[in-house]
């Protein structure tokens, strides 16, 4: 509780006494750059996949000859566009994303580093942590977009190569009963994901004391948090946005 | 001049700081010394602004720093550079890039003003030929320098070093100190450094005051050091064997 009173505090300092928007315009291109090219990879090889994963197990689970094939296309998009997509890249990215930033902020402030920013009168929260919740916010849609595309081509490719699903049917139940508010859901949610990742990891990061075995512990920590945070996130806001 | 007074501070139930005053005048180096956990980095930490202390005043020319409003704090701050223990170095940003840092974020200068001022400073520490190095690539000693470099690169008023020849060996030491002193009295700017070392004390130590477990024992300069009649003080400074013996103690 106290913890929670004191993460909104910090939340409140992001916001204070800014620098000139021209310094934050280059922190914001250099923390794209490190969020969103390096997360690429990992992101592509977990979300295509999945989409490979839930293309197939659907195909067995529904071995009935009374549901048509198309389902499986059908519950390959909903699946991925819904859930997989901006949830498990977020949990990959908090493993990536949250930890760095937490090991970084948690380094520079067992030596010092922050403090020689607020002696200069910098507010070193705003100043360190906001373009990181920005190139995070950013990012974190392109990611979750290209996830949702590389899931579904990971399903058609699996589908059709195992020899589950033809050609023509995963293309009919990808148009079945298409609704575009699932992109826009996806989106919200990953926005959201990623303002807690980026905020948490900071949190974590920034109110280190010790040394090296502290960050460590900050790094791990921030992971844990981002993760918890993400899934009763999803939950509250699947609730709010879909029901 | 920096007037402090009656600086308080407990952390939980421990009494760190149990009321310390004293004064810093310009141009001149003021050394606090004491042994280790007696509140020294704690008292500097209060007198720059990152500690707040439970009592007392701190006084900037005569502007109270604690009490001020946010537009003075942030002027007072423009005026002092400090030198971290470890050096604080930024370790994403070259050496000159964190010698001209406080430039870029604090002054409206143009760009060749703030480079040629970033190599000036840089000039002045003797490391004009390490510019382009990043802070991982070079020695505690060179950290140290570009922290001094960093810490005037805005020419303050008031300059604060914590221990800036701890871990380094007694020739460099020596140079630092005699760094820190030359550009004091150059720039008349008023300076606070902790040290631990007997050779600072004495060759830098125009004034010197002691701490002992949160209290301000003596206060003098390196000439009367060796001669106190503080037992806590004596024992202090002839844990050192040689000097024990030099002195016949
Ligand atoms: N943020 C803090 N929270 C709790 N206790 C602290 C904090 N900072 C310092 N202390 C305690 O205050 C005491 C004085 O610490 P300080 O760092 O001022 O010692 P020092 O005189 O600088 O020692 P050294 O010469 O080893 O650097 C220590 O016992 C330390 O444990
Ligand atoms: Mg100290």
């Amino acid at each position: 509780m106290v913890t929670l009173g004191r993460y909104f505090i910090f939340l409140g300092t992001l916001f204070r006494d800014r620098e000139r928007t021209s310094v934050y315009l280059r922190l914001i291109l250099d923390e794209c750059v490190s969020i969103g090219v390096n997360s690429v990879f990992i992101v592509a090889i977990v979300s295509s996949f999945i989409g490979a994963v839930t293309c197939v197990q659907t195909a067995y689970n529904l071995d009935n000859p009374f549901v048509p094939r198309n389902i499986i296309a059908f519950i390959v998009r909903d699946s991925t566009i819904l859930e997989f997509a901006p949830t498990i890249s977020s949990i990959v990215l908090a493993g990536k994303v949250g930890s760095s930033i937490a090991g970084q902020l948690g380094t520079m402030r067992v030596t010092e580093q922050i403090d020689a920013l607020e002696v200069m009168g910098i507010n070193s929260s705003s100043y360190l942590v906001l373009p990181k919740v920005l190139g995070a916010m950013l990012m974190f849609p392109l990611l979750t977009m290209m996830a949702a595309f590389l899931g579904i081509l990971g399903g058609y490719l699996a589908g059709v190569l195992v020899g589950v699903i033809s050609h023509e049917d995963f293309i009919s139940g990808l148009r079945f009963d298409y609704n575009p508010f699932g992109i826009k859901f996806a989106l919200i949610k990953t926005e959201v994901f990623a303002f807690l990742i980026a905020t948490i990891s900071a949190y974590q990061g920034f109110n280190v004391s010790g040394g090296a075995l502290e960050v460590g512990n900050a790094s791990t920590n921030a992971v844990t948090a981002s993760c918890i945070s993400i899934i009763v996130a999803d939950f509250v806001l699947t609730q709010l946005l879909l029901a | 001049m920096i007037e402090i007074k009656n600086i308080q501070k407990k952390f939980g139930d421990r009494q760190v700081l149990a009321g310390i005053d004293g004064c810093f005048q310009p141009g001149e180096t003021s050394l606090i010394i004491g042994g280790s956990g007696t509140g020294k980095s704690v008292l500097l930490k209060c007198m720059i602004g990152l500690v707040q202390p439970d009592l007392g005043e701190v006084l900037y020319d005569g502007r109270n720093f604690l009490t001020a409003d946010d537009d003075t704090r942030k002027a007072i701050r423009r005026e002092m550079g400090v030198l971290f223990q470890g050096s604080a170095l930024f370790d994403s940003k070259s050496v000159f890039d964190n010698v001209r840092f406080p430039l870029d974020m604090l002054t409206t200068m143009t760009e060749e003003e703030k480079v040629e001022r970033a190599h000036a400073s840089l000039q002045r520490v003797g490391l004009e030929n390490a510019e382009q190095r990043m802070p991982s690539e070079i020695s505690g000693g060179m950290k140290k320098r570009v922290g001094i470099a960093r810490a005037i690169v805005m020419n303050p008023k008031y300059l604060f070093c914590d221990e800036p020849n701890s871990g380094l060996d007694p020739l460099t030491s020596i140079k630092i100190d005699q760094l820190i002193k030359e550009i004091t009295d150059e720039y008349k700017i008023t300076t606070v450094v902790i040290t631990h070392d007997m050779n600072s004390m004495m060759e830098i130590g125009e004034k010197i005051m002691f701490l002992y477990e949160g209290n301000k024992l003596w206060e003098g300069n390196s000439d009367t050091l060796a001669h106190s009649d503080v037992d806590r003080l004596n024992e202090f400074i002839y844990a050192n064997k040689l000097l024990r013996e030099m002195e016949g103690k």
